[in-house]
């Protein structure tokens, strides 16, 4: 259900960088930890796009998983289910998100008219 | 035409997340500390509010109350006399399910900041949406109450990882339930390692004291520095 405020967060970040050019492409970053459905955000980017920029753009979800890293042994693993314990140090470790928290718009591609004089 | 890509590498919500720093500027300037206070519809925030508030030693207490619509709890906790600010989602901001920093951003001048220490923003009852979007908070703090199940950490991780607190809301049930306490504090343990909790009944009063203790804690003044 946070699809439809993730969708207007996207929105929002990309108008504020295609400076009025047609969006045709959004590269979005979106770490397993948030929780995201990517047809239900496919679904309210396009209701959101609406009379923006966005408006014919392709969503484009790059799903990053989720590593955690214990700094007690210094292990990396991916979890699939959310158990943020340390496999070989247990309650004892100390477990932080190395990656899977992400979701940022990594670039746009856009339409503009051929450039007439370098800027 | 020809094509572009622009490289951009930017959080979404990092439009939230300034305004949010900017509330948090304004309510340390005023000295106030801020909780922001979550859990799904029903769990009991307004019942565990109106438990404390108006009892808090030494600490002034103000709330913000947000809602789709509608003043009810609002009410109930103005009755204690503790100034309440309602805050509705629903004619201005879209009905939204959540409060955003925008949100709280608009109530500012609403809120009798020099008149509290501490102001309780109670989110709207919702277990998805409220743990993306900070508001401007010190502490954040959710309810879960046992009546959901014990497998609710494991279905929403990033809400029970989203908080320094969580209480355990309608013990006084555990004995007509089949709700099993050691599954969900093992779940609870592997989403949020540690996070320390408190298991409260808004209706017997157990865990109150503790609950108001925390709250206490929180929201004690900070001294002036000398």
């Amino acid at each position: 259900m946070h699809e439809l405020s993730l969708s207007s967060a996207i929105v929002n970040t990309v108008v504020k960088h295609a400076q009025d050019r047609p969006v045709t492409v959004v590269n979005l970053r979106v770490g397993a930890l948030r929780q995201v459905i990517p047809d239900t955000l496919d679904f309210y980017f396009g209701i959101v796009a609406k009379g923006t920029v966005c408006e014919e753009a392709r969503l484009d979800q790059e799903l990053i998983p989720a590593r955690l890293h214990c700094g007690g042994c210094e292990r990396e693993w991916e979890i699939d289910l959310p158990v943020f314990i340390c496999p070989d140090c247990g309650v004892a470790g100390r477990v932080e998100v190395a990656s899977g928290s992400e979701f940022e718009v990594e670039s746009i591609e856009l339409e503009e008219a051929a450039c007439t004089a370098p800027r | 035409m020809h094509r572009t890509k622009v490289k951009i590498v930017e959080e979404a919500l990092d439009a939230n997340n300034t305004i949010a720093r900017a509330n948090r500027a304004d309510f340390d300037r005023a000295g106030v500390r801020v909780v922001n206070f979550m859990s799904a519809p029903g769990a009991g925030k307004t019942s565990l509010l109106e438990r404390v508030v108006a009892d808090l030693p030494g600490v002034r207490v103000g709330v913000l109350e947000g809602d789709v619509q509608g003043s009810m709890d609002a009410d109930r906790l103005a009755s204690l006399h503790v100034p309440v600010t309602q805050l509705n989602t629903a004619p201005s901001f879209g009905g939204e399910c959540h409060l955003d920093a925008n949100m709280v951003r608009s109530a500012l001048g609403e809120l009798p900041l020099d008149d509290i220490d501490l102001l309780v923003i109670e989110n709207v009852g919702n277990l998805v949406c409220p743990a993306e979007f900070r508001v401007g908070e010190d502490a954040r703090v959710m309810v879960s109450a046992i009546t959901e199940g014990e497998e609710k950490p494991a279905k929403y991780p990033l809400m029970f990882r989203a908080c320094e607190l969580v209480l355990i809301n309608k013990v006084d049930l555990l004995p007509h339930l089949d709700f099993d306490l050691d599954k969900f504090l093992y779940h609870l343990d592997a989403v949020h390692p540690g996070v320390e909790r408190i298991m409260v009944s808004a209706k017997t009063g157990e865990g109150i004291d503790e609950w108001r203790a925390w709250l206490t804690r929180v929201g004690a003044p900070v001294e002036a520095p000398v």
